[in-house]
C-alpha cells in the first residue's frame, strides 16, 4: 500500500522519533510511505480552545495537503495520534461547514474516511497484529481518552503489544482515567490538570514498568513531564517506537531517547 | 447514601457553616480555576469525593452491564427527548389540558422571580408558615427557599442530604448527592448545632444520624399543610407527574399535605405514559446504580378523598426556550438529572461541585449553566474533553461537542470585550494559526523549540518563564530534538536522490 503519513505538529516539532518509527515500521511491513511536505497541523488545538475562525486556514491546509488520498493517489493516511485522528474525523468538516466552505468540507469528509490512527491502520486496514517486533521490557499502556472514546480503538494497541516478543505488558490501575492534559486545559486549569496528573503518575509508578506507552505523544508529554519529576526512570514511548524495535535493530528505552538521530 | 460518607481524619475540625446561600444559584463564587485551586487544597474533600465517585461508578457499571439492550435503551431515550424538543409547545399544551381536566391547576413561569411569586402566592393563600419539600433541582435553581423565607415561610428540605445542606447554610455540590462534600463527623456537628430536636448524645454512626433526621422530619410531615416538589417526568397524554426517590420522604410530601405544588422545568416532558418505561430503566441505573429506585410516585391531578386535594403545577422556563432555540446546544435539555456524568468526570472528582458556582455542577452543569444564564463563563473550559460523560449519559448528550461549541461562543464574547488574558490568548492563537496554515512556515516554526536545548539539563527543562511556567510549575518539558521530522524527511529524500543519481 501507499500510505501518507500525517506526522502531527507536536510530534514533528518535539517527538520526531514517533513518526520516524512509523516510517520504518510500515516500510518493514512492505508498504510505501510518503510524507506530503505541505502538512502542518490538523487544527485540533484551535478548535478545542474555541478559536474556530483561526482554525479554518489550518484545517484547509490539512485538507488540501491530504486531498490526494480521496482521489486514490494514496491508499490511506496514517496518524500516530488518537486525538488528531479524532479531530480530523469529527471536527474538520464542522469547521469548514461553519465557514461556508461546503466543497472543502466534503473533501474533508472524504479524507477523514481514509484516515486512520496507527493501531487502526495496522489491525483493521493492514490486518496485522504481530508486526515482528522484539522489545524485552516491562511495559504499561495508557489508553488515551480520544483513542478510546472518540475513535473506539478498543484493545487494538494491547493486541499489538501482546504480539511483541519478550514484552511484558503490565496492567495500569484506572487506565481509562484522563491524565489531565486536555490541550490548553493544562494551562487554563493548571491546578486541576496537575492533580489529575499526580494520580496518573502514581498509578504508572505502581506498575513497576520501565516504559509507559500510549498512542499519542501529547498525553505522553504530559505524563512523562510528571514522571521525570519523580526520578523514577520510567520512560514514555509511543506505541510506534516499541513496534519498530526488532532483534536486529533494537530500540533501547532512554538510550539518548533515539531522539538525537540526525540525518545528514 | 451513608455508604458514600468517608471516614474523617482523627481530630479533624469540622466546619458547620457552609458556603452560604448566593443571590444567584446559577452563578456564584470565584472563577472556576480559583475555586478549583481552593478545593484541591482540601485533602479531606478530595478523599471523600474520590471514594464516593469511585463507589458509585462501580455500582453503575455493574447494573448497566447486566442490561443486554442498554445501548438500545440509550438510543430510545435520546430519540424520545429529541422528539419532545421538536414538539415542546404542543406537548406542553397537551399536558396543561390533561392536568386541568383531572383537577390540577397549571401555572406558567417565565423566570425564577415569576415562579417564586406564584409559589409564594399559593402558600400565602393557605395561611401557613411552613412547607415541606421534596428534593428538587428546579427549586434550587430558582432559589425558592430564600424567596419563601422573605415571605415569612420556612421551607423544610426533607431529603436527608438536602436537609444537611440546608441546616448548614450551604449549597449542594452534586445533583444527586448534594452533601457529598460532607463527612459524617461534620454531619453530626451540623445536626447538634442546627437541629433543635437532635439527641444531645448523637454520634457519627450513620444509622444514628439517619434516625435523628427521621424523627425530626416525621414531625414536619405530619404538621405541614403544603408540600413543594419538583418532577422527574411529566406525561403529556395523561397529565401524570412522576418523582423517583430513595428515602420515602418524597412519598410523605406527595401524599400527606392537603396542597401540593410542583415546580417543573418545561423540558421534563415525555409524550406518552409508555415512554416512562424507557426512562424508569435508564434513570435509577445511571444515577444511584440501582436496578430500580425504592420509591416511584405517580400522580394525576387530584383524587377526592385520597392525597392532596389541591394540586398546582408550575411550568418553569427560566432560560430554557433560549437553549431550545440553539441548535448546537439544545440537547442539554435532554438531561434527566441522573448525575452519571458527574460521577465519571475526572475534573468533578478532583474539585467537587462548589467550584462550578452553580446548582448544576459537573459536565452537564458546564454546558447547561452558561446556556441558561447566557453570560460569559469559564465553565466550558472546565473539562479535558476526555469524553467519559458522553459515554455514560443515558440520553447520549454529546457533552464534549457542546463544550467546544460553547468555547467558540466564549471566544466570540471575549472578542467583543477582551481582558488582558483574552488578548494574550487571541494573539497566541492568531500566531499559531499563521504558522500552522502552511507547510513551509510550519517547518521553520517547528525548529524554534530547539533554542530551548540551551537550558535543558538531563534531557528536561524544569523551569520556564510565564506563560511557560503554567506548564513547568507541575511538569517538566522534554528537551526538544535536534532535528524536526520535516527536516529529517527532507534529508532522507536528499540521500535517496543522491543514491539514485549514483546508481545511474
Amino acid at each position: 500500500m501507499r500510505i501518507a503519513l500525517a506526522a502531527t505538529c507536536i510530534a514533528d516539532a518535539m517527538f520526531p522519533q514517533a513518526p520516524r518509527a512509523v516510517v520504518t515500521l510500515l516500510e518493514r511491513l512492505g508498504h510505501e510511505v510518503v510524507f506530503p511536505p505541505g502538512q502542518a497541523c490538523c487544527g485540533q488545538m484551535h478548535v478545542n480552545t474555541g478559536y474556530l475562525a483561526d482554525a479554518v486556514p489550518v484545517v484547509r491546509n490539512h485538507v488540501r495537503t491530504f486531498a490526494p488520498v480521496a482521489d486514490g493517489e494514496w491508499d490511506a493516511v496514517v496518524v500516530p495520534s488518537g486525538s488528531c485522528t479524532g479531530s480530523i474525523r469529527h471536527q474538520q468538516r464542522m469547521v469548514l461547514e461553519r465557514a461556508g466552505l461546503d466543497a472543502e468540507a466534503r473533501t474533508a469528509s472524504a479524507v477523514a474516511g481514509r484516515t486512520y490512527e496507527l493501531s487502526e491502520l495496522l489491525v483493521d486496514v493492514l490486518g496485522v497484529t504481530d508486526v515482528g517486533a522484539w522489545f524485552p521490557h516491562r511495559v504499561t499502556y495508557h489508553p488515551t481518552c480520544h483513542s478510546l472514546r472518540m475513535l473506539g480503538v478498543g484493545d487494538r494497541p494491547e493486541r499489538l503489544l501482546r504480539a511483541v516478543d519478550d514484552l511484558e505488558l503490565v496492567p495500569l490501575e484506572q487506565a481509562e482515567g484522563c491524565c489531565g492534559f486536555g490541550g490548553t486545559f493544562s494551562l487554563k486549569n493548571a491546578d486541576t490538570s496537575a492533580a489529575m496528573l499526580q494520580d496518573k503518575v502514581g498509578h504508572v509508578l505502581d506498575t513497576g514498568a520501565e516504559v509507559l506507552t500510549a498512542g499519542d505523544w501529547s498525553c505522553l508529554m504530559h505524563i512523562g513531564g510528571g514522571l521525570t519529576r519523580t526520578a523514577s526512570g520510567v520512560r514514555p514511548m509511543h506505541l510506534a517506537e516499541i513496534l519498530v524495535s526488532t532483534r536486529e535493530a533494537p530500540v533501547v528505552p532512554g538510550a539518548a531517547d533515539g531522539r538525537q538521530e540526525v540525518a545528514r | 447514601m451513608s455508604t458514600f460518607l468517608g471516614m474523617p481524619d482523627a481530630g479533624a475540625p469540622a466546619t458547620v457553616s457552609g458556603v452560604g446561600r448566593p443571590d444567584d444559584p446559577l452563578h456564584w463564587g470565584a472563577t472556576f480555576p480559583d475555586a478549583a485551586r481552593t478545593a484541591l487544597a482540601d485533602e479531606q474533600l478530595r478523599r471523600n469525593l474520590g471514594n464516593a465517585t469511585s463507589t458509585i461508578r462501580a455500582k453503575r457499571a455493574r447494573v448497566v452491564g447486566e442490561v443486554p439492550d442498554w445501548e438500545a435503551l440509550r438510543d430510545a431515550g435520546s430519540a424520545l427527548k429529541t422528539d419532545v424538543m421538536t414538539r415542546l409547545p404542543e406537548l406542553l399544551e397537551e399536558l396543561e389540558r390533561n392536568v386541568t381536566a383531572r383537577g390540577g391547576v397549571v401555572h406558567w413561569a417565565r423566570d425564577a422571580a415569576e415562579a417564586n411569586r406564584i409559589v409564594a402566592g399559593i402558600v400565602r393563600a393557605k395561611e401557613t408558615d411552613e412547607v415541606v419539600k421534596v428534593k428538587s433541582m428546579a427549586t434550587q435553581e430558582i432559589g425558592l427557599n430564600e424567596a419563601l423565607a422573605e415571605e415569612g415561610v420556612a421551607a423544610v428540605e426533607t431529603d436527608l442530604a438536602e436537609l444537611i445542606v440546608q441546616l448548614a447554610d450551604d449549597m449542594p455540590s452534586h445533583i444527586l448527592v448534594p452533601a457529598i462534600h460532607r463527612n459524617r463527623t461534620e454531619i453530626r456537628d451540623i445536626f447538634l448545632e442546627r437541629m433543635a430536636d437532635a439527641p444531645p448524645d448523637l454520634t457519627d454512626v450513620p444509622r444514628e444520624l439517619a434516625m435523628a433526621a427521621r424523627a425530626h422530619l416525621r414531625r414536619k410531615f405530619l404538621s405541614a399543610k403544603v408540600a413543594v416538589s419538583g418532577a422527574n417526568f411529566a406525561v403529556a397524554d395523561t397529565g401524570t407527574l412522576a418523582v423517583v426517590e430513595s428515602e420515602g420522604n418524597g412519598r410523605m410530601c406527595l401524599t400527606l399535605p392537603e396542597t401540593l405544588v410542583t415546580v417543573m422545568g418545561i423540558e421534563k416532558l415525555v409524550p406518552t405514559f409508555d415512554d416512562l418505561e424507557v426512562f424508569l430503566q435508564l434513570l435509577p441505573r445511571s444515577s444511584t446504580g440501582e436496578r430500580m429506585n425504592p420509591y416511584t410516585s405517580l400522580w394525576t391531578g387530584v383524587t377526592p378523598g385520597d392525597g392532596p386535594q389541591e394540586f398546582h403545577l408550575v411550568l418553569l422556563d427560566n432560560g430554557r426556550t433560549k437553549v431550545l432555540a440553539d441548535e448546537a446546544g439544545r440537547s442539554a435539555l435532554h438531561c434527566i438529572r441522573c448525575s452519571a456524568c458527574l460521577n465519571v468526570c475526572p475534573v468533578y472528582e478532583r474539585v467537587g461541585g462548589h467550584a462550578y458556582g452553580s446548582v448544576y455542577p459537573g459536565p452537564i452543569g458546564a454546558i447547561l449553566t452558561p446556556q441558561l444564564t447566557g453570560e460569559k463563563s469559564d465553565l466550558p473550559y472546565a473539562s479535558t474533553l476526555c469524553g467519559a460523560c458522553y459515554q455514560v449519559c443515558p440520553v447520549k448528550i454529546d457533552i464534549p461537542s457542546i463544550l467546544v461549541e460553547l468555547r467558540a461562543r466564549e471566544v466570540e464574547l471575549s472578542g467583543a470585550a477582551p481582558d488582558t488574558a483574552d488578548r494574550v490568548w487571541q494573539a497566541a492563537m492568531k500566531a499559531a494559526s499563521y504558522a500552522m496554515a502552511d507547510g513551509g512556515r510550519f517547518r521553520r516554526a517547528a525548529r524554534l523549540p530547539r533554542a530551548l536545548r540551551a537550558i535543558a539539563r538531563h534531557g528536561v527543562i524544569r523551569r520556564l518563564p510565564f506563560p511557560g511556567s503554567l506548564w513547568t510549575r507541575s511538569r517538566d518539558l522534554p528537551e526538544p530534538p535536534r532535528q524536526t521530522f520535516h527536516d529529517w524527511w527532507a534529508a532522507r529524500e536528499r540521500r535517496a536522490g543522491t543514491r539514485q543519481e549514483g546508481e545511474r
